[in-house]
């Protein structure tokens, strides 16, 4: 049997002004809130526990254990903050949730709010989405309007605000200790962990923090209940995910389904490759900082334990598609200049590794590399990999270490050869296709 | 006085000194920011914000926009110049109207980004960070922009204007430094000037909210496939409710083959 999409947190996007609070409330909006706030915080947090979830952000820690690792109430404030400074290469799935339906996330951020004892909740948008700003701006303006935020909710004696804050421009942010440090109002760069931020988040205090579509995806759970979504997906992985399919495919965009649908599967919800005649050359499970597949993973199933035992990372589900005509040296060169870019500078394996990195790469691209070039990449590779601070440094060795391990030949031509001749960059792009019949 | 020099800025000059804000902007401005801190239990927090309103009012953290922060939130000037040169969206020298910036990342550079990026820089004839004569285009390679299934993708003042081509991208900018009417695919009916922009990333809405789709045809393409199928699912399960299932043919029966 073939696996089946499961329109949820996408259901309505259809809907004109899909993302008003009136077409929320048409779509079972606020229902899952009316049940929570009846009920024993404890008991959302087990909730949150049976179902399964797991963080949808990339790293798939179940998010009811995180909730449960708060310390007792000691009186001081606790912290729910809602990681959307989705910037991972490929990953493209909470800006159009956000924009289409940014009530799921608000319903989310009140239910886990409540659940974990929060009265002040914080969005963490990235900076560079300013109609998504717009947007969460309207919703959060439209709940507290309703009754949905602010004080005495529902008539239940709980207070929740809640602040969306811009960023500014720093993928690390992403990470959830450096997001910490960019919401207090400093450089954006990780934190030493232990403690972890359930013990000492934001401003030192007890904090959560969760990425935008496992928070959505809470009112779905309450209103349907646990069981249901851990029967959707498979035993370790339960659940359905927004999987973002872009690159060389026929209908890029967002497909939500089970987790454990396999790429073969999704390829042919998207009309298969962009051009038939072009075979699939490689892909990313969850964009780019998990190690690339080939067309030998088409099978293998999206789900955590899966993609993990093929060799990769279940990710972000950000399923970026490159045909036969794109260079696997010039795709990963450019992942190496961005990992470069973006290292925050705090530890010297990430710092100068991503430096060096970018300038053998760049070389191995423009066909002037040398013998020692692939051996010094991975000597390099392994003195970042495990050895940065953050997993900032993990993720800009994946494309290099895997690329080497699949296509090492193409490394082995940057000697003598540039990326450019071997691939020409016009035949990879969308409009050289638009000049050939559909 | 106004920077006439478009290059970036990076500290190894002092930068130009824009003279204290007028009685009248810098009440207008602690009022703003005074709505700002207030958002936060604790006020360091405000600064993000904080250098977006600077960047509404001046254009780019300017070096009395840094003493304001730093007097409003008991910092001092080198603090608050450590936090706005983190960020890429916090400019060092005067901006444009307008932040043109073109997606270079993998995915985009592969899918057309690059050849738009050389086209562009050629039609302007000016660089990475750089700013046109008139002040209009800031042009800028960003990096991943979260609408991969857009690409290659250009955004302008931080709008999705997206599947863009040389062509359309070089017509984008000739538009934009003309003053002609341009709406991004996803987002509002105009794009607004830097300075506007900005001050929506301090938190003040400026109303254009319910403006432009919810979704664009890339974001719903897994729903209409989904509706599809639940569509041809639907008689037959009438037909014997216990058994139904979807037919293999729900990618729209377009006939294209999978590798």
């Amino acid at each position: 049997m073939s696996t089946q999409l499961t329109p949820i947190l996408t259901r309505f996007w259809d809907d004109p002004q899909s993302w008003t609070l009136a077409t929320y409330e048409r779509h079972e909006g606020y229902q899952a809130l009316k049940t929570a706030v009846a009920m024993l915080p404890a008991d959302l947090v087990q909730l949150a526990k049976d179902s399964g979830l797991r963080g949808r952000g990339g790293a798939g820690f179940p998010t009811g254990l995180k909730w449960s690792f708060l310390p007792p109430p000691d009186g001081g404030p606790r912290y729910l903050v809602v990681n959307a400074d989705e910037s991972e290469p490929g990953t493209c799935k909470d800006i159009p949730l956000m924009m289409a339906a940014p009530h799921f996330l608000i319903e989310g951020a009140v239910i886990t709010s409540f659940a974990i004892g929060c009265n002040h909740a914080f969005i963490y948008l990235r900076g560079e989405v300013v109609h998504v700003y717009r947007r969460l701006l309207r919703a959060v303006e439209e709940a507290y309007a309703a009754g949905y935020l602010g004080k005495d909710i529902l008539g239940s004696g709980f207070d929740l605000d809640i602040t969306v804050h811009a960023g500014a421009g720093a993928y690390i942010c992403g990470e959830e200790t450096a997001l910490l440090d960019s919401l207090e109002g400093r450089r954006g760069q990780p934190r030493l962990k232990p403690p972890f931020p359930a013990v000492a988040g934001l401003y030192a205090r007890p904090t959560v923090v969760n990425n935008v579509e496992s928070i959505a995806s809470i009112a779905p759970i309450l209103l349907h209940g646990a069981k249901w979504f851990a029967e959707l997906g498979t035993e370790k992985s339960s659940g359905f995910g927004i999987f973002s399919l872009s690159g060389h495919v026929a209908r890029p965009g967002q497909y939500e389904a089970p987790l454990g649908i396999t790429l073969r599967e999704l390829l042919k919800m998207a009309g298969g490759m962009r051009d038939p005649s072009k075979k699939l050359k490689f892909w990313t499970p969850g964009g780019s900082s998990t190690p690339m597949f080939t067309d030998q993973h088409l099978d293998v199933p999206l789900d955590f334990e899966s993609v993990g035992a093929a060799g990769s990372m279940l990710g972000t589900r950000a399923l970026q598609i490159f045909d036969e005509t794109v260079s696997v040296v010039r795709a990963v060169s450019r992942w190496t200049d961005f990992y470069a870019h973006e290292s925050c500078g705090k530890c010297t394996p990430c710092r100068e590794g991503t430096f060096w990195l970018q300038q053998i790469m760049a070389r191995l691209e423009y066909g002037r590399g040398t013998q020692d070039d692939i051996d010094k990449l991975l000597d390099i590779c392994g003195n970042i990999f495990g050895r940065s601070f953050c997993a900032l440094g993990d993720g800009a060795v994946s494309p290099i270490t895997s690329g080497v391990k699949y296509f090492r030949e193409e490394f082995e031509a940057g000697m003598h050869t540039s990326a450019a001749e071997l691939f020409p960059p016009a035949a990879s792009t969308l409009f050289a296709k638009e000049t050939v019949s559909v | 006085m106004m920077n006439t020099d478009s290059k970036p800025n990076y500290g190894v000059v002092p930068a130009p000194d824009s003279g204290g804000y007028p009685d009248d902007v810098l009440a207008a401005m602690r009022a703003d920011a005074a709505q700002i801190i207030a958002r936060y239990p604790r006020e360091r927090s405000a600064l993000l914000p904080l250098l977006h309103l600077v960047q509404s009012v001046d254009g780019y953290v300017s070096p009395r926009g840094i003493d304001l922060c730093a007097d409003l939130l008991g910092l001092t000037g080198a603090e608050v110049t450590g936090v706005a040169t983190f960020y890429t969206q916090f400019k060092r020298h005067p901006n444009g109207e307008y932040t043109v910036g073109v997606c270079t990342n993998t995915l985009c550079a592969i899918m057309g980004g690059d050849a738009i990026w050389d086209s562009v820089t050629e039609h302007l004839g000016i660089g990475h960070d750089e700013t046109t004569t008139d002040f209009k285009i800031t042009l800028e390679r960003i990096e991943c922009n979260a609408a991969c299934d857009y690409a290659p993708v250009v955004m302008a003042n931080w709008e999705f204007f997206d599947n863009q081509t040389p062509e359309s991208a070089n017509r984008l900018v000739d538009d934009l430094r003309s003053g002609t009417p341009v709406a991004p695919t996803r987002g509002p009916s105009k794009v607004c000037s830097f300075k506007e922009v900005s001050r929506v990333l301090a938190g003040f809405s400026d109303g254009l909210a319910d403006e432009g789709v919810g979704a664009g045809p890339a974001s719903l393409a897994g729903l209409k496939v989904a509706k599809a199928a639940e569509a041809a699912k639907a008689p037959e399960a009438a037909k014997a409710p216990t058994t139904a299932r979807a037919p293999e043919t729900m990618d729209n029966g377009t006939g294209k083959a999978t590798t």
